[in-house]
């Protein structure tokens, strides 16, 4: 199909090939209404919808879950994705690979493997991955995609329990042979709503981040490219949200379910297309959900006549419906926004002494039934 | 022609045999209509210089003769080239996007 003016194809495609995980990190993105086994899409649909994916005009796949190595298909799925063109992504914990199968993703032609670590030491770490051994399995992971000398990603999330070994985090992803490390600041999305407390880093742990970083940047040139999503909920103006909804990227489930981003089905009122029913293009362009944010003419005041508009887009349109209570209300950590009270408060509860409270796990998919 | 790669540290110098590191690739964007470098999270648009420069990269000519056979075929001075050439590389070995054959 043509597309409509003014919408561009997309450029990246997150493939949730399973909420499935043997993981269980208390602000995983995944939704709180997990998709089971039973519900996952078959090998065959997911190459077509990779096929699609590319003669749409997406460039990157992010072969991600839940764990996408729980689904025993991986490398047939590698090999299509990259078969098609894709420039293929493994967003994992790492856990169900071994030798034999990172050779047989090598040879599927993955361009890049993205490795998420919990902490710094076995402890901690597996402490808030909820999995005992996740630490030690990372370790030898990071190893198996270097001797391959495949491209690897450190990814931290970072939160008010890890945040103070942020010299420590960078110094492991050199130690692991990173070239590039992502250090993501805690988004309040998926399981890290009801784990607010326990995660929310205070104004000060930010600002020790933040500079720690641009300190490693400048001694790391050239050695690691260091990738930094700040805590918005310190910032002045929220951050532009998948590149603007609609704008760049699209995140299809593991049932089929095409979303705007990870955790739009927390907007009431939004309907999902299914890569079941439709072509990816005929969602992309067509689809009412994806339309529903897209370009300026859904915005309110004060975002509709802000100069930032296209700038940022308005925020997050999860943010503002958690916080605010309206998706198409400005991003509620917006210093123009009138909700900007509410992030406040959320901050100052937070306490000065903190106490190490107990994480609520992620569930298993089946459980959640 | 395959010694020991140089992963760790990105270093430039004329006699330096670049090439794009493994997981970073040039293809064409056929529905954009242009040529593309895509690297881990990464979509680098490129225009006809880049690609130039990019084709002459085989980590067996060394940085010196990339400079060349470009002022060669393009028929420009070398130092202009070079200028050109050496700006670029440096910035995809900030980024981690070479690899040096020694």
């Amino acid at each position: 199909m043509n597309a409509p003016p003014g919408i561009h194809p997309p450029m990246a495609m997150l493939a949730e090939l399973t909420h499935r995980c043997p993981l269980a990190c208390p602000y995983c993105s995944n939704p709180l209404d997990l998709k089971t086994r039973a519900e996952e899409l078959e090998t065959r649909e997911w190459v077509r919808v990779f096929g699609e994916a590319a003669d749409l005009g997406v460039l990157h796949v992010h072969l991600s879950g839940g764990e996408p190595a729980a689904r025993p298909d991986l490398v047939e799925l590698t090999a299509a994705a990259s078969g098609s063109g894709l420039y293929t992504n493994l967003i994992t914990s790492g856990i169900g690979l071994n030798e034999k199968r990172m050779d047989a993703l090598a040879d599927a032609g993955l361009d890049h493997v993205q490795l998420s670590v919990q902490g710094v030491d076995e402890q901690a770490a597996d402490r808030v991955g909820g999995y005992t051994g996740g630490y030690r399995r990372k370790m030898d992971v990071a190893r198996m995609v270097r001797e391959r000398r495949i491209p690897l990603t450190v990814n931290a999330v970072c939160h008010r329990q890890n945040m103070d070994d942020i010299h420590c985090i960078i110094d492991l992803a050199v130690e692991l042979g990173a070239r590039r490390l992502e250090v993501a600041t805690v988004q309040f999305t998926g399981w890290a709503t009801v784990n607010r407390q326990q995660l929310m880093p205070t104004r000060a742990q930010v600002a020790e981040t933040t500079a720690a970083v641009e300190l490693a940047r400048r001694r790391l040139k050239g050695v690691l490219v260091i990738d930094y999503v700040p805590a918005d909920y310190y910032a002045t103006y929220p951050k532009a949200c998948m590149g603007g909804w609609g704008r760049v990227g699209l995140n299809v489930d593991p049932s089929g379910k095409v979303l705007p981003c990870h955790a739009a089905e927390m907007i009431p009122g939004l309907v999902f297309d299914n890569v079941r029913d439709k072509s990816l293009a005929q969602i992309w362009y067509d689809g009412d959900a994806f339309n529903a944010f897209r370009g300026t003419e859904w915005m309110k005041q004060p975002c509709r006549t802000c100069e930032r508009r296209e700038i940022d887009f308005g925020g997050c349109r999860c943010q503002a419906m958690a916080i605010a209570g309206e998706a198409a209300f400005a991003d509620p950590v917006c210093a123009k926004s009138p909700h900007r009270y509410l992030v406040d408060q959320a901050i100052e509860s937070l306490g000065v002494d903190f106490v190490e409270a107990d994480f609520r796990y992620r569930a298993a998919p089946e459980r959640t039934r | 022609m395959t010694g020991p790669v140089n992963e760790r540290k990105a270093s430039l110098n004329m006699a330096s045999r670049p090439r794009l590191a493994r997981g970073v690739r040039m293809r064409e964007d056929k529905v954009r209509g242009r040529t593309v470098l895509l690297a881990p999270e990464r979509t680098v648009a490129l225009d006809e210089t880049g690609i130039a420069i990019l084709n002459q990269l085989d980590g067996k000519s060394t940085l010196r003769q990339v400079i060349d056979t470009l002022a060669e075929t393009y028929d420009a001075p070398a130092d202009v080239i070079e200028k050109d050439v050496v700006a670029f590389l440096d910035d995809l070995g900030a980024r981690r996007f070479l690899e040096f054959e020694s």
